[in-house]
Formats: C-alpha cells, sequence, structure tokens
C-alpha cells in the first residue's frame, strides 16, 4: 500500500496553473526524488500534500484512505511532515521544547513533566545519531544541527512521510553525509521520503525512484539506476527552445559594466567576472538560489564584496551604497515589485522622481514644474495606464506598477539597468510592452542586465545568457548558441556540453 | 472610473494625502467654534484668545517635529523631558547674565543634542524608537530632578521675561514665530526634496533606501531637528514668567502626539500633513477652555480628548478599509 497516492492533481493561484494533472506516489521505505525547473510545481506538488494548499482537483490518498479536504494539522495526524531549506524551529526555546510543541499533547492546564520531556528529546536525537543537549536554545545551534532538531522532532510526531525540500542547499560536504546517514536508517525504518534537490549528483547516491514535473505536469517517473543526469534534464527541458524573436538592431558598443573576480563572503559570490556593453541585454540564468539576486545587490552597493573589482566604462569604482551607485550610473529595479519596487502610498509622479530628486531639485528645492514634466513624459513613453499622475501607485495593475518602478529608474538616465525579474506578476498583455521597453533601452545605448526566472523570456530577449549556480558564474553563452538544456545543464552544474 | 474612486484617493501634487480626515476634523472644529459663539461668546474675549495662542504655541512647534517624526515612521515622547531641560537650560543662561541671543541658541543647541542623541540611537543605530525615546524621558527628567533639586530658578534679569521687549511686543513676537516655523515646515515637507526623502523613509524604509535615499540619515535629521523645535519652544514658553520652573512639560507628549494622530497622520508612517497637526491642535487644545466657559466640569477635559483620539483612530481604520475595497475593486475592474 502506497503512503501517499497523488493522481491528476490540479491547483491554480489567480489564474496561473501551477499543477496541471501531475501524479505521484510515494512507497515505505523508499526515497522518491522529485525533480524539475523554477515553476515546474514542485512546491505546489508539496503544498497540497501537506495541506498547505488545497487542490482544485484531483484524488489524494494517504494510507490508502482518500483525504478530501486536506489541511496543515490533518496532514500531520496522518504522519506527513516537511522540512523546508530553511528550519522552521523556534530560536528562543530549547531543544526539548521545540520537540514537545509537536509531539506531546497539549492543553492549558496540562502539567509539564520535563525530566521525561528532556528524556524523550534525548533518545529521539539519539535515534538519528544526533549529538545535540536538548536543554540548547534552538538559535545556539548551527544550521545542520537544526535541522536533525527538525528530524527529530517529526519523528517524534510519528512521522511515515518525511519531505525534504533542498535540505542540502546551505550544508557542506560533511554535513551532507551525515544527513545522508540518517535518511537511509530513516529509509531503512520503513519511512517514506519526499527529496527535492537541484543537486542531481545527490539524487543518484540518494533516490529509489525519481519523478520528473515539467509545466505542472508528471512527465515521468523512473527508477534511479535507469537513468542519468543527461536524460534527466532533457526531460524537465522538454521540447528544444532555442533563442528567438528579434534580435538587438545593432552592435553592441563599448564595455560599460565589467566585474572582476568579484568575491564576497557574506552573500556567498565567488570569483564572478562578467561584463556588459552599450546596447546589449544580458541574461542572468540560474536555479532559484543560485546568487542572481545576490549579484545584482552587490553592484547595486546593497550588499558588500570583499575581493575583486567592478569597473564602469574601464575605470575602478567604489559602490558602499545605492547612492554611489546611483551616482555611477547603476540602476536597480528590484525583485519584489510589491514591497520595494513602488511605493505604494506615494503618488505616480513622487515614484519616478524618487531616485532623480536631485535632477529635479536645485539646492534641496523640488521644481515641481519640472517633476511633473518629467513624470508626465515618462507615464506617456512607457504607456503606463492612469487618468493622473497624482494617483497613488497602488492604485495600478501590477504591470503599470513595474512601468513606474522602471520609469523611476529611466529618471536617472543610467548607464547600466540591472532588472530582477521583471516580469513577474505582470499580466501577458503588459508583458510584450515590457520587453519593448527594454528592448527599447538597450537600443539607446544602456547596458541591461535582466535577472529571469523564465527561460524563453531569456532565450528570447537576452544578448548573452551568464548562467550561475551556487554564487559562480558557470558560464556564458552567446544568444545563437543558447538553448534551454545548455542552460539548465550548466544551472545544474554539468558542463554545457 | 467611478467617481468615488477619484473622490477617496485624491492627491494633491505635493505629496499630502488630502483624504476626508483634515476636513472632518476642521470641520469638528468649526462647530465647537459655532457652538461657543451662541452659548458662550466670552470665549472670543480677546484676553481668553491671546490665552490660548500663548499656551498654544509651544505646542505647535514641538507638534511640527513630531510630525515629522511620526512622518518618518518613528515616535518621540522624550520631547516632554526635552522640554523640561531645554526650559532650565535658558533660565541658567539667562541667570549667568548672558545676553538673549546668546540665551536663545544656547537652549536651543541643547535641544539639538537631546534630539541627535535620539536620532543617533533610534536612527543610525536602528533602535526602536518608542523605547529609545521613553529611556531618554525617564534619563532628562530625573538628571534634572538630581540637578534642579526640584528648585525653580528666579530673580532672572529683567532682559529674560518677554526677552525684554515688554510683555505685548513680547507676545506677538512668540506668536509671530510659531506661525513662521510652521509655516516654513509646511511648505518644506512639501517642498524639498528632504520632506520627500521622509515621506518615502516612512511609507516604505527598504524602498527609500533602493531608492539612494539614506533612511538612516533622514530619521538622524527629522529627530534632530525636533530636538531644536523642542529647544525653541521651551524658549518661547520660558520668556513667558518671571523665573523659571523645573519640572514644565509634563504629559506634553501625549497632548502632541494627540494632536498629530487627530490631524490625521498614520501612526506606522506615511502619511501625515502639518495642517492636519494644526487643525488637530486647534481642537485638542481649546476644547478644555471651551469646557469651563460652557460650565462643565474641566475634569471632563482628558476624557473628552481621549474620545476624540478615539473616533480619530476609529474613523480611519474605517475610511482606510473602504478606500482599500474601492482600490480592490477598481484593479478589478
Amino acid at each position: 500500500m502506497s503512503l501517499i497516492s497523488a493522481t491528476a492533481i490540479y491547483k491554480s493561484f489567480a489564474g496561473v496553473q501551477a499543477l496541471k494533472g501531475a501524479s505521484f506516489d510515494l512507497q515505505p521505505g523508499e526515497v522518491h526524488a522529485l525533480v524539475g525547473e523554477n515553476g515546474a510545481g514542485k512546491t505546489t506538488l508539496i503544498k497540497v500534500i501537506t495541506g498547505a494548499v488545497t487542490a482544485d482537483g484531483g484524488k489524494l490518498e494517504v494510507n490508502g484512505a482518500a483525504i478530501r479536504d486536506n489541511d496543515p494539522q490533518r496532514a500531520r495526524s496522518l504522519g506527513v511532515a516537511a522540512i523546508y531549506q530553511q528550519p522552521a524551529l523556534f530560536p528562543d526555546l530549547t531543544v526539548a521544547e521545540n520537540i514537545a510543541l509537536e509531539t506531546e499533547p497539549s492543553g492549558l492546564w496540562r502539567r509539564v513533566n520535563w525530566p521525561r520531556r528532556h528524556e524523550r528529546a534525548r533518545v529521539l536525537l539519539q535515534q538519528i545519531g544526533a549529538h545535540i543537549d536538548s536543554r540548547a536554545l534552538v538559535s545556539e545551534l548551527s544550521m545542520p544541527q537544526q535541522q536533525l532538531v527538525e528530524i527529530a522532532r517529526a519523528l517524534g510526531a510519528d512521522a511515515r512521510v518525511l519531505i525534504l525540500d533542498e535540505p542540502t542547499a546551505s550544508l557542506t560536504g560533511q554535513e551532507v553525509e551525515k544527513l545522508f546517514t540518517v535518511v537511509h536508517q530513516l529509509r531503512a525504518a520503513g519511512t517514506g521520503i519526499i527529496y527535492i534537490s537541484h543537486r542531481l549528483d545527490e539524487l543518484f547516491q540518494l533516490a529509489d525512484r525519481i519523478t520528473v514535473l515539467r509545466d505542472g505536469m508528471s512527465i515521468a517517473t523512473r527508477l534511479a539506476i535507469d537513468v542519468d543526469k543527461q536524460s534527466l534534464i532533457r526531460m524537465m527541458v522538454g521540447k528544444e527552445l532555442t533563442a528567438t524573436g528579434e534580435t538587438s538592431h545593432q552592435s553592441p558598443g563599448e564595455i560599460l559594466l565589467e566585474t572582476r573576480n568579484l568575491s564576497s563572503r557574506a552573500s556567498g559570490l565567488t570569483d564572478i567576472t562578467i561584463s556588459v556593453r552599450a546596447g546589449e541585454i544580458l541574461g542572468l540564468a540560474g536555479l532559484v538560489g543560485s546568487g542572481r539576486t545576490d549579484l545584482a545587490r552587490t553592484l547595486f552597493g546593497l550588499e558588500p564584496w570583499d575581493t575583486g573589482e567592478v569597473l564602469l566604462r574601464g575605470e575602478n569604482i567604489t559602490i558602499r551604497n545605492p547612492g554611489d551607485a546611483i551616482r555611477s550610473g547603476i540602476a536597480l529595479v528590484p525583485e519584489d515589485r510589491r514591497r520595494h519596487g513602488v511605493i505604494a502610498s506615494m503618488t505616480i509622479s513622487q515614484n519616478m522622481t524618487l531616485a532623480a530628486l536631485s535632477d529635479i531639485s536645485k539646492h534641496g528645492l523640488i521644481d515641481e514644474r519640472a517633476e511633473h514634466r518629467a513624470s508626465a513624459a515618462l507615464t506617456r513613453a512607457l504607456g503606463v495606464k492612469t487618468p493622473s499622475i497624482h494617483n497613488a501607485a497602488g492604485n495600478l495593475s501590477g504591470g503599470n506598477q513595474q512601468k513606474v518602478a522602471l520609469a523611476r529608474w529611466l529618471a536617472t538616465d543610467p548607464a547600466v539597468l540591472i532588472l530582477d525579474e521583471p516580469t513577474q506578476g505582470v499580466d501577458i498583455g503588459a508583458k510584450s510592452e515590457i520587453y519593448e521597453l527594454i528592448r527599447e533601452i538597450a537600443d539607446r545605448g544602456k547596458a541591461v542586465i535582466m535577472i529571469s526566472s523564465d527561460w524563453p523570456e531569456l532565450l528570447s530577449m537576452s544578448d548573452r545568457i551568464a548562467v550561475m549556480r551556487e554564487g559562480a558564474v558557470t558560464g556564458v553563452i552567446e544568444r545563437s548558441e543558447a538553448t534551454q538544456e545548455r542552460l539548465l545543464r550548466l544551472a545544474f552544474g554539468q558542463s554545457a556540453g | 472610473m467611478r467617481p468615488i474612486l477619484n473622490f477617496s484617493t485624491i492627491k494633491t501634487n505635493g505629496g499630502l494625502t488630502r483624504n476626508s480626515r483634515e476636513w472632518s476634523v476642521a470641520a469638528a472644529a468649526l462647530a465647537m467654534f459655532a457652538l461657543m459663539a451662541i452659548a458662550a461668546p466670552s470665549f472670543y474675549s480677546a484676553g481668553n484668545l491671546r490665552d490660548l495662542a500663548l499656551t498654544n504655541a509651544p505646542v505647535l512647534i514641538i507638534a511640527v517635529g513630531m510630525t515629522l517624526v511620526i512622518l518618518s515612521g518613528h515616535i518621540d515622547i522624550s520631547v516632554g523631558s526635552g522640554f523640561a531641560v531645554c526650559t532650565v537650560v535658558a533660565g541658567a543662561l539667562a541667570k549667568l547674565g548672558l545676553p538673549m541671543p546668546v540665551v536663545a541658541a544656547g537652549t536651543i543647541v541643547s535641544g539639538v543634542f537631546i534630539g541627535a542623541g535620539n536620532g543617533l540611537l533610534a536612527g543610525v543605530l536602528g533602535l526602536p524608537s518608542i523605547v529609545v525615546t521613553l529611556a531618554t524621558m525617564v534619563i532628562l527628567r530625573d538628571s534634572l530632578r538630581w540637578a534642579t533639586e526640584g528648585a525653580w530658578i528666579q530673580n532672572l534679569p529683567a532682559s529674560f521675561q518677554w526677552g525684554g521687549l515688554g510683555q505685548f511686543p513680547g507676545q506677538v513676537l512668540i506668536v509671530l514665530v510659531t506661525l513662521g516655523i510652521f509655516a516654513f515646515f509646511a511648505w518644506a515637507a512639501r517642498n524639498l526634496s528632504g520632506g520627500r526623502a521622509i515621506y518615502a523613509t516612512g511609507s516604505d524604509s527598504e524602498a527609500a533606501r533602493l531608492a539612494g535615499i539614506r533612511p538612516q540619515r533622514v530619521v538622524f535629521g527629522v529627530f534632530a531637528i525636533t530636538g531644536a523645535l523642542v529647544g525653541t519652544a521651551a524658549l518661547l514658553n520660558a520668556v513667558r514668567f518671571a523665573q523659571v520652573q523645573s519640572n514644565s512639560g509634563v504629559g506634553l507628549e501625549l497632548k502632541v502626539i494627540a494632536a498629530v494622530v487627530v490631524g490625521g497622520a498614520s501612526i506606522t508612517g506615511g502619511r501625515a500633513t502639518l495642517w492636519g497637526t494644526a487643525i488637530g491642535l486647534v481642537l485638542l487644545g481649546t476644547i478644555g477652555t471651551a469646557l469651563t466657559f460652557l460650565g462643565a466640569s474641566p475634569y471632563w477635559e482628558k476624557a473628552i480628548q481621549g474620545g476624540i483620539i478615539l473616533a480619530a483612530v476609529a474613523a480611519d481604520s474605517w475610511l482606510g478599509r473602504r478606500a482599500r475595497n474601492v482600490r480592490a475593486e477598481a484593479t478589478l475592474s
């Protein structure tokens, strides 16, 4: 009997179909890996199983019994436990208290038996071979130790199904080995383990079966010994996708921005050497967490770097804060537009001029007419749909907000424009408008760096694509040679082939 | 576009959100004044109006600073203690026989030091401003008690009271300086890029940082300015008397914060207008006197002030929810 059997699961979020008939099953005593590129539906499928979201359609069975209204409480009581990349423990409570929270019955007047609570925690930790003091505060533990506490807690709650979502992303080689030992133990004890990782090598060490998700569908389920990385990547990619659409209208000019061996311990960047020319769009590809956003933030002065240099038009520059970056002519349209790209309560006009206040003011005095002229011109040029530039930016649709965020940075007349996921959450109509805008910005002699998790978008927009993995650039591919498979291979740490 | 959408989200071009709040508070104040005209016309005697203006002038000056602080997403509850310290500094400097301009400068500078201290802790070090200023509030008040042992500063030189100008010119000067300060900041918040930076910082400090503004500096500056205003207010208040108290300004912070909040400021920052603050103070600062003239017990003053604050906040929450609903509909359509 299967521990988990999910059949033809459908789920959509706000019109986006995240799962389109995905199926998955888990047997006792097996490690079943789930792979797929960003947005393939892995996380959503996990959320359906843990009850964090409710499926729109399909059948979910746990231990052979159909589950109709799954919710987190229910899933947990059925023995489903999930451990994510970031441990979800209470840092100010002790290890024993954290374990007790899920393993002891609750009740307002229940008296705590402290010796038994610690004894239980100790036994659970011992079972997985973790040498952790049950009296230690969780905040004093290292990340891998916290993971072990989570696993012990799951064991204490009688988890039959353990979901590990990118558990090794922030572990060192030795810590990974230790985790694998625990996973092997659990498997031997009959626990079913769903394992998600971007590190394909791990899957072959650990998994019995591998299911590939693509565009919300389960493409194939194979025995791990029957597949290799090559074929897995091919299954993830699906149809061959190459660069399409218009190429740049002119040949790129001088190199505007260049990094040489840029490394930062704080944000995990190692030895980044890239360059982008005037009139060129450099795509920045990589899986979530590969360091693309960190690189963007470093170039914009939001994160420090330790070694290496950044050159603008061939000259060494220091960027200590966004103000330095703006003065040097570097602009960043951040990823999280809804939170930090525009200020919802301020007007469209004020948002557009916020980064260029010094250009529309003299001795700190804002020239309102100049401000309105500038923002009215930008509103027209970018086609922001609004009755007035004095409306609050928060009233605009996602696509129009993104245009306002873009306008803010065009107002500073930057040499280099960095865009982090510029079309995320933007509807299709506005998307193509934003593509045109980006192309036009490049054609006007700006250097554009575009981070995107949308492969077709990257392939059709970029003149060159740099692929990142674990904080390093694993390859830079010319447009003419770019295919989704090659990019994905670099993103997964394979040679481009 | 629905008319209601336009109505609820009208923006003036200077960045001041003009929702109906300022208007409803102004309407309440006008209603009270109308009632006084009918029920107790003596409220409008020259003497009473002068008293109201002079007692509320220093409060308005501090409220200007508080508006900026709240606008930037912070709060300063040490203004009452700062006021007391600056008052004593003014008296002590005058007692030394220093000329009046030096006394004035010294008082304002001491205020700047207090504000800068708050700004350093809350803005630069990023400590929560309510805790920082709670601490400075207590520290300043008790240091003052220790230093003065509760004694008033008496026998001040004749040049101190009314700045040596005489009562009437002195009173006129106080009112003019207050109006001048208010007018300048009302203009500056709208027209200087520094004012814009305060709005942006209070609305979303991370977004402001991403736009090249330095929120730490903005917050530091706002606290320092507030300190200067507290010093100025203390000076203008002290010169009304022939001796200087050592325990003035108790509870002043509450009065000031109430005026700002009733005037339409969002306590979480990013939304406030100086006009709103002024109207809020007009309402809260005169209601006690009005009650006395109506023959009601002055003990009701605080309760009614509290009621006004609650009503203002409740109205805000209700209006805010309605505006959000309208916004959601507008995005859908």
